[in-house]
């Protein structure tokens, strides 16, 4: 019985061994292409670490467009979609969650259907309002039309809701205005909700390839995502240790906060998509 | 009298973004639908309904949508049976799988241009990692995107690796949220396995996989980033769907019209989407 148990058990880790493997070899594999020199990426069979250690292939990759404006405009956009959301849902969020008026059934009913209007539908007509707007090709285009959350809003109405009424009116006998409680009392309170939100934003925007692709046409708006594409369109092929190069520029700032804040990552991609 | 005005000033510029940015084009492409516009001419034909005439008629349209569906079809149905047979294996509380779960779920933070870019890269014909490993069991190369055959298969394995991950931890998510006691009185009633997962964890779960699958439906017919870098649609079209077809005809052949009718039945197809999920999860509060 006992040698049953430690087979199960042997399979079982061999099978965990797998499934990671599965989802992390490629990712290994792209960081070893973007070592090496173009020779070795087409020599098989396949070498995980390179002979030669091709280092210039990131500056390569770098140089070959403007890839300081890409960055700068990727962290504008992600840091200015950002702020603009915590503008407008913070009050927002306030005002569903702590007042009564007129119209509020609809003005939340309002802000909820745009939770199931994705950017791949409404395209088309956004470009035509931001070209009659002058606004193609700029990071507004980029930035406005997120410059609010849905999905933030009902979240942080949550988390106000969650504040004892208590606490409201003995700031209120304090004499403490309605922005001042928003600062002091809703948004210590409502940390979690905020980090959470402020990672799971950042992440969607600085990954994001279609909206920018859409909304401009030259570089002085484009993004990283965009900018990484391009490398793919070289004469006389694909020189894969290149791009690879290039795409660890995207991929690794990510992977490392993923790795410091894997816990509040998880939790604002799934664990707020359920409830 | 502030004090009535308040909430509007609080919620207004939330709202003007809402209405200004996704209300308002919903419309705006409803309108258009049934124009006949090149985008640079001044004036606008109106042209009734035949935008959805002809795309009703055109051969490469029906490809596309059927492109769609069955990248639909595959996608969900086999994330959703991986990801639920991961997260039962995957479900536990020692350290190690908690390591597990983030190596699992780390392909959903990773923009969709690097992973369309890495799997292009596995996927190359002569060159590719995949086909030396198939060559290694004896299997021969495998046209993946270069293929009209394969090409979408390649596409629906891309979607399927990226997003179980994600799937597997929300059902992780609703695992644990089915109350101990239901499966202690099982486990004295001395119910099998397989019994208690068809007698207990299924229904239990069953709100979760309907979650799960009509956002994954939804999800699946945006998928552009994919198509636009690995297979621009090709080949022979094979790979074309719903919202490539629209940027084609929107950016590259300037037929506002006939690309705004093909973004009104895209709309139809998320709204049923999006009302089957209420209807359903009404009917799951009027069951508690």
């Amino acid at each position: 019985m006992k040698a049953i148990k430690w087979v199960g058990k042997g399979v079982n880790g061999i099978g965990l061994v797998l499934v990671v493997l599965l989802f992390a070899l490629p990712f290994l594999w792209m960081m070893s292409t973007s070592v090496k020199t173009l020779g070795e990426t087409i020599t098989f069979p396949p070498t995980w670490l390179p002979e030669v250690w091709m280092w210039e292939n990131f500056t390569t990759a770098w140089n070959s467009g403007p890839f300081l404006k890409y960055f700068m405009n990727s962290i504008i956009v992600a840091v200015g979609i950002l702020v603009f959301q915590f503008l407008t849902m913070i009050p927002a969020a306030y005002a569903f969650a702590r007042y009564e008026f007129k119209g509020k059934g609809f003005f939340f009913a309002l802000t909820m259907v745009t939770l199931m209007i994705p950017a791949q539908l409404i395209f088309l007509p956004v470009y035509l309002q931001m070209s009659s707007f002058g606004l193609l090709d700029t990071v507004w285009a980029l930035i406005l039309p997120f410059g609010s959350s849905a999905f933030g809003i009902f979240l942080l109405r949550q988390s106000f809701k969650q504040v004892p009424e208590e606490l409201l009116e003995a700031a209120r006998l304090d004499q403490a205005s309605e922005w001042k409680i928003i600062l002091r009392i809703m948004m210590p309170m409502s940390k979690p909700v905020l980090i959470t939100f402020a990672l799971f934003s950042f992440i969607t925007h600085w990954n994001d390839y279609f909206w920018p692709l859409v909304m401009t046409t030259s570089d002085s708006a484009r993004t990283l995502p965009l900018g990484i594409a391009k490398l793919k369109e070289v004469e006389g092929g694909v020189a894969w240790n290149i791009l690879m190069a290039g795409n660890m520029i995207l991929v690794v700032p990510i992977l490392i906060v993923f790795f410091f804040a894997q816990r509040h990552i998880i939790r604002a991609f799934v664990y707020t998509g359920v409830k | 009298m502030w004090k009535t005005l308040r909430p509007y000033a609080m919620v207004a510029p939330a709202v003007l973004i809402f209405a200004l940015f996704f209300i308002y084009p919903i419309f705006y492409m409803i309108y258009l639908s049934f124009f006949d516009w090149n985008f640079v001419s001044p004036t606008k034909d109106f042209v009734g309904v035949d935008n959805f005439t002809v795309l009703s008629g055109d051969s490469e349209f029906q490809k596309v949508m059927w492109n769609s569906l069955f990248y639909m079809l595959f996608t969900v149905t086999l994330t959703i049976s991986l990801s639920l047979l991961l997260a039962l294996w995957l479900n536990k509380k020692a350290r190690i799988y908690g390591f597990i779960q983030g190596a699992v779920f780390s392909p959903h933070i990773i923009s969709l241009v690097s992973v369309a870019m890495l799997w292009m890269w596995l996927m190359d014909t002569d060159h590719g990692l995949l086909n030396w490993a198939l060559g290694l069991v004896g299997i021969s190369p495998v046209q993946w995107l270069s293929s009209p055959d394969t090409a979408l298969w390649s596409l629906v394995l891309v979607a399927v690796w990226k997003g179980v991950g994600f799937n597997a931890l929300v059902f992780i998510a609703g695992l644990q949220s089915i109350p101990k006691d239901m499966y202690e009185a099982a486990a004295l009633d001395e119910s099998g396995p397989v019994r208690t997962f068809v007698k207990i964890t299924l229904p239990m779960l069953s709100p979760t996989v309907f979650f799960l699958t009509i956002i994954n439906m939804i999800g699946s017919f945006q998928v552009f980033e994919s198509i636009a870098i690995m297979t621009q649609g090709g080949p022979i079209n094979s790979t074309n769907t719903l919202v490539f077809y629209i940027y084609q005809y929107g950016f590259r052949f300037f037929k506002i019209g006939y690309a705004s009718a093909a973004g009104v039945i895209l709309l139809v197809l998320i709204a049923i989407l999006t009302i089957v999920y209420f209807k359903l999860m009404e009917r799951r509060v009027h069951y508690r």
